[in-house]
């Protein structure tokens, strides 16, 4: 009987310990709540919700701040945050819709070559040197308007995104499927 | 139980869940044969015509090609080409209304047919010694994409690696109105037959299924024909249903096999080609005849003569209709494809591509426009008619709710579109239309789930990259530290040798002036400072004249002056302010701040010679301009009145800090503010009031004058072709202030500009610094720029004043064009201007003076009418 308690208790102690060690040596280091929100807004990083950035900005919804302050995300990523962090959407503020999805676009012939757009830009879709023409690579570029505001000659506009067929939404007016007539 | 081979070679069909029967209504055209039409005056030949990506373009406009010659060059397995579909003239290759539901424009060649149907040489492949890889190069290069509906480009398909038990021939055509490919049968059968024994050559399947709707007898005889003798090839009759031609329909009809979710057909050993492509891999191998043609079925009851044509790729489906006595009803519709899965045209300019099988002219009564949608009723007739046993009417809810999670878990991505479920619907709710975009919506999401992917990465990386950069600047920077501190160290060493061997009484008493001096300037500047703390807490009005008193004192002590800059920007802060007011008296209140601020710079620098006070002067022309800027898009007239009176101070705030500058810097210095007002003056531009115009107006002749006086003292020829280009610049825009209409805030702009000028000109008299007049002139371009987009607007309207104005500018180059509605002011000044005798800087200062109390009147005499 004692032997038997001796054991346990022994055996106790024994994983206690490496319970104990894997909690430190094992310790996750970043907030996973922080980047599960991260994970849904859009990566823009245009600093429209007052934080340099998109993690900063899940920083602070993790840390309590509200959830709308997000613009170029719209609608569909308050909706994933509410769901996400058990805040019911009708006590939110829903004005905040979606835009038109725009990219940055350079009027080659007018740039100076500052490079001022190349410092603004958070995701580095702006190519150039000084004093060369500078171009953005609309594929990657974010449309968070961050260099229109730098450029001193005011060459850089925000331009919808082109539809192309493979992009472009039906329409109902274009299905003809329900005119067919049931005899 | 017999094996599953053993069952289909006993001719043993299947059936599929759901499936509809809609009217078939091919009798009007099955019965016909295939006619031909008159070559239309024009073929629109789109690049791209299958799933994939176009070729690249082989030819230009203007050149000649022959019937059959291709276009196009496929580059990698994925592009098919496309080839002239008759002998004729390239006249442009431009865009065009795209055969897609959106029609959206796409690129396309415009050929003009000359009639002559000249044949590029043919070569037919020799069948009994061509490889595999010939006769695939063969059909890729014949350009044959999937002639069903999908276009997928042929020959990855016949090109299957993997082991192919079954060959399926897909001449159902379950689509209401459809008969092409029924009456290919009729006619081709021994070409389809040849097609059909290339495919299998290439494929080696165990079976050949050719599967037929009983609908069409008479396809099915001459098919029947055309295999006798074949072993196991077999001809299937299938009872009509709908969709029966869907591949994976179609696959289970014949021989009971499911394709899993997300799989292609070969996955489980079968390939399904379509009854017309087989056509076209006979022709293209065979005789070498390119895909340049195919049959059409031309039907509906607002044409007189529906049939079947060949129709030429790239002929618009107007010239088609016309050719079957087209009679257009009111808001005719066309639909391109089967009634089930087609689509509404919204152009007949659309021209006929490889997918084309039918064109359909409807009238109302024929297919009458649907009703209103209604609340679904949860009846379950979709449930019941969907081919591919999902829950339309759950895929319809959870489309609404835009909810992607529920839509992929009930299989969305499965659904084909076939319409089956909207057209049971007692409701008449467009099923398929809340699936397409609700597909579309979940492509799009997952387009944009990736770039945010990329966005971040890239974001981080960035990141890391500024992080690098900013530890290996501050790692040299600390070499550079050590390096100095060492050569000080020496330095000093030496100076302390040298010192001791001198005598040293004379040298610790000048020191101990120096320390006692600048404890004295300290105190001055703390003095000030609170001062300065005090006066731009105060109101605007009254802290206006505060700021002159300060500006005399700043005379005295050059450091002061930048105290003086302190203010005048917490200053412009609250003018920015007030410009954004409405109220006309606070703006009253800025006009006046602004001269103030002007002055208070310029004692500054005129008798500073540091570079530091320079680079404020530049922060606050910036930080004005912005202000101005802010005031150019307020709406109230009075607002850009204020503007206009910035712009002179702003001038003289550039003016006189190179006046007694002999640096570079400081240049490039104006040169960035000369940019930040061009920007200004733009952005005033594009507000819509015209006195905004007179703005940008001034702020341009001001400018102008800053570059144009160094020509004078100048001895270098292209300066002054540079001096000339912005005299032309300006008469431009002299000219558009000319058809400004508000005459009053015009006037103002007038006046400020000759005192701006003025300012200006002694700067350059001093100016030895060919850098100096590198940035002017790249001024003048930035501004030529401008000028060039305003006239371009406004000159316009009255391109006759732009052309006899610029001669007079041009002749005096040196007196702004602008002053023509005040005479005398500029009289006054010019005297002063043209005296660049200028050996003495004092001269050069009293002008200035003179020059700016001019502009503050000016900038506030135009208050008034405003
Ligand atoms: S507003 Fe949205 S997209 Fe912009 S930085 Fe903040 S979280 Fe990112
Ligand atoms: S190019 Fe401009 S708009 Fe586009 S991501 Fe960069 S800063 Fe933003
Ligand atoms: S900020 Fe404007 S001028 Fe400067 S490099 Fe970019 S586009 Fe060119
Ligand atoms: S359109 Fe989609 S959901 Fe509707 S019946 Fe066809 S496959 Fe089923
Ligand atoms: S057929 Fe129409 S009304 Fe009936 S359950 Fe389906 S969607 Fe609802």
């Amino acid at each position: 009987m004692i032997t038997a308690l001796w054991a346990l208790g022994a055996l106790a102690l024994v994983f206690g310990a490496i319970l104990g060690y894997a909690a430190i040596r094992f310790k996750v280091e970043a907030d996973p709540l922080v980047d599960q929100i991260d994970d849904i807004l859009p990566q823009t990083q245009c600093g429209q919700c007052g934080y340099p950035g998109c993690r900063p900005y899940a920083e602070a919804i993790a840390g309590g701040d509200i959830i709308t302050k997000c613009p170029p995300g719209g609608e569909a990523t308050i909706k994933k945050l509410a769901d996400l962090m058990g805040v019911s959407l009708d006590s939110l503020d829903q004005t905040q819709n979606k835009q038109e999805k725009r990219v940055a676009y350079i009027r080659e012939e007018d740039c100076i070559g500052c490079t001022k757009c190349i410092q603004a830009c958070p995701v580095d879709a702006i190519v150039g040197a000084s004093k060369q023409m500078h171009t953005i690579l609309s594929n990657e570029c974010t449309g968070c308007d961050l260099c229109v505001e730098p450029c001193p000659v005011n060459c850089i506009e925000m331009r919808p995104v082109q539809t192309t067929a493979e992009r472009w939404k039906w329409d109902l007016q274009s299905i003809p499927v329900h005119v067919v007539e049931v005899k | 139980m017999p094996s599953l081979f053993q069952q289909i070679q006993a001719g043993r069909i299947w059936d599929f869940h759901g499936g509809i029967h809609p009217p078939s209504r091919k009798t009007q055209t099955s019965q016909k044969p295939i006619d031909s039409y008159s070559l239309p005056a024009r073929l629109y030949i789109p690049q791209r015509q299958h799933i994939g990506v176009a070729g690249r373009v082989l030819v230009k406009v203007g050149d000649h090609v022959l019937k059959g010659q291709a276009l196009t060059a496929a580059d990698n397995a994925m592009a098919v080409p496309v080839h002239a579909p008759t002998s004729g003239t390239i006249v442009d290759i431009c865009l065009h209304p795209s055969a897609h539901p959106s029609a959206l424009p796409e690129p396309v060649f415009v050929l003009e047919p000359d009639g002559l149907e000249q044949w590029r040489p043919r070569h037919a492949l020799d069948m009994l010694h061509a490889d595999k890889a010939q006769i695939l190069q063969r059909i890729q290069q014949a350009g044959i994409a999937g002639m069903g509906g999908a276009g997928f480009p042929s020959h990855i398909k016949a090109g299957a690696a993997a082991a192919v038990d079954y060959l399926i021939i897909n001449a159902v055509e379950c689509e209401p109105y459809i008969t092409a490919d029924d009456v290919l049968m009729q006619h081709h059968s021994d070409t389809i037959v040849q097609g059909i024994e290339i495919l299998s050559q290439l494929l080696q399947p165990k079976a050949v299924l050719i599967g037929i709707e009983d609908d069409k007898p008479a396809a099915i005889k001459a098919m029947q024909q055309a295999v006798a003798g074949k072993n196991h090839w077999f001809v299937r009759a299938l009872p009509v249903k709908y969709p029966s031609g869907g591949e994976k329909q179609l696959i289970q009809r014949l021989t009971n096999k499911e394709v899993p979710s997300g799989r292609r057909p070969i996955d489980i050993g079968i390939v399904v080609q379509n009854v017309g492509t087989a056509f076209a891999i006979a022709q293209a191998v065979l005789e070498d005849i390119p895909l340049i043609s195919r049959v059409v079925t031309v039907v509906g009851q607002s044409l007189s003569r529906p049939q079947n044509m060949y129709a030429l790729l790239g002929t618009p489906v107007h010239e088609l209709l016309s050719a079957c006595g087209f009679e257009p009803q009111p808001s005719q519709r066309l639909i391109m494809g089967g009634p089930m899965m087609g689509f509404t045209l919204p152009d007949a300019r659309i021209p006929v591509v490889k997918t084309t099988n039918c064109i359909i002219a409807p009238t109302h009564e024929e297919l009458p426009v649907a009703g209103p949608e209604l609340d679904c009723i949860r009846c379950g007739a979709c449930t019941e008619a969907c081919p591919v046993n999902l829950l339309p009417q759950q895929l319809l809810w959870y489309s609404k709710a835009k909810d992607h999670t529920q839509l992929q878990a009930h299989n969305l991505q499965d659904c084909i579109e076939c319409g089956a479920c909207a057209y049971v619907c007692p409701s008449e709710i467009p099923l398929v239309h809340y699936y397409r975009v609700a597909k579309a919506d979940i492509r799009e999401t997952q387009r944009e789930a990736l770039k945010a992917e990329q966005a971040k990465a890239r974001f981080e990386a960035r990141k890391e990259r500024l992080e690098r950069e900013k530890q290996e600047r501050a790692e040299r920077n600390k070499q550079l530290a050590a390096q100095r501190q060492q050569q000080l160290a020496d330095q000093q060493k030496q100076q302390i040798a040298e010192a001791q061997a001198r005598t040293q009484a004379a040298t610790t008493e000048l020191t101990h002036a120096e320390i006692v001096a600048e404890r004295e300037r300290k105190k001055a500047e703390a003095r000030a400072y609170q001062a300065a703390k005090l006066a731009a807490e105060q109101d605007i009005i009254q802290s206006a004249e505060p700021t002159l008193s300060a500006d005399d004192r700043a005379e005295q002590d050059p450091r002061k002056a930048a105290i003086a800059a302190a203010l005048a920007r917490a200053k412009a802060k609250k003018a920015q302010a007030s410009g954004e007011a409405e109220s006309t008296s606070v703006e009253a209140a800025t006009v006046a701040a602004a001269p103030a601020l002007g002055n208070t710079v310029e004692p500054q620098s005129s008798s500073s010679d540091d570079a530091k006070k320079a680079a404020v002067a530049a922060a606050i022309a910036r930080a004005k301009a912005k202000k101005a800027q802010a005031s150019g898009e307020a709406e109230s007239t009075s607002v850009e009145a204020a503007t206009v009176a910035a712009a002179p101070a702003l001038g003289n705030t550039v003016e006189p800090h190179s006046s007694s500058s002999d640096d570079a810097k400081k240049a490039a210095v104006a040169a960035a503010i000369a940019r930040a007002k061009a920007k200004k003056a733009q952005a005033s531009g594009e507000a819509e009031s015209t006195s905004v115009e007179a703005a940008t107006v001034t702020a341009a002749p001001a400018l102008g004058n800053t570059v144009e006086p160094q020509s004078s003292s100048s001895d270098d020829a292209k300066k002054a072709a540079v001096a000339a280009a912005i005299a032309r610049a300006k008469a431009k825009k002299a000219q558009a202030s000319g058809e400004a209409e508000s005459t009053s805030v015009e006037a103002a702009t007038v006046a400020a500009a000759p005192a701006l000028g003025n300012t200006v000109e002694p700067q350059s008299c001093s100016s030895d610094d060919a850098k100096k007049a590198a940035v002017a002139a790249a001024i003048a371009r930035a501004k030529a720029k401008k000028a060039q987009s305003a006239s371009n607007s406004e000159a316009a309207t009255d391109p006759t004043q732009a052309d006899s104005e610029p001669p007079l500018a041009d002749s005096d180059a040196v007196l702004p064009p602008v002053p023509q509605d005040e005479p005398q002011v500029v009289a006054q000044p010019e005297p002063v201007a043209a005296n660049p005798s200028a050996e003495d800087a004092k001269k050069a200062a009293i002008a200035a003076a003179i020059a700016r109390a001019k502009a503050k009147k000016a900038a506030q005499n135009p208050q008034e009418p405003s």
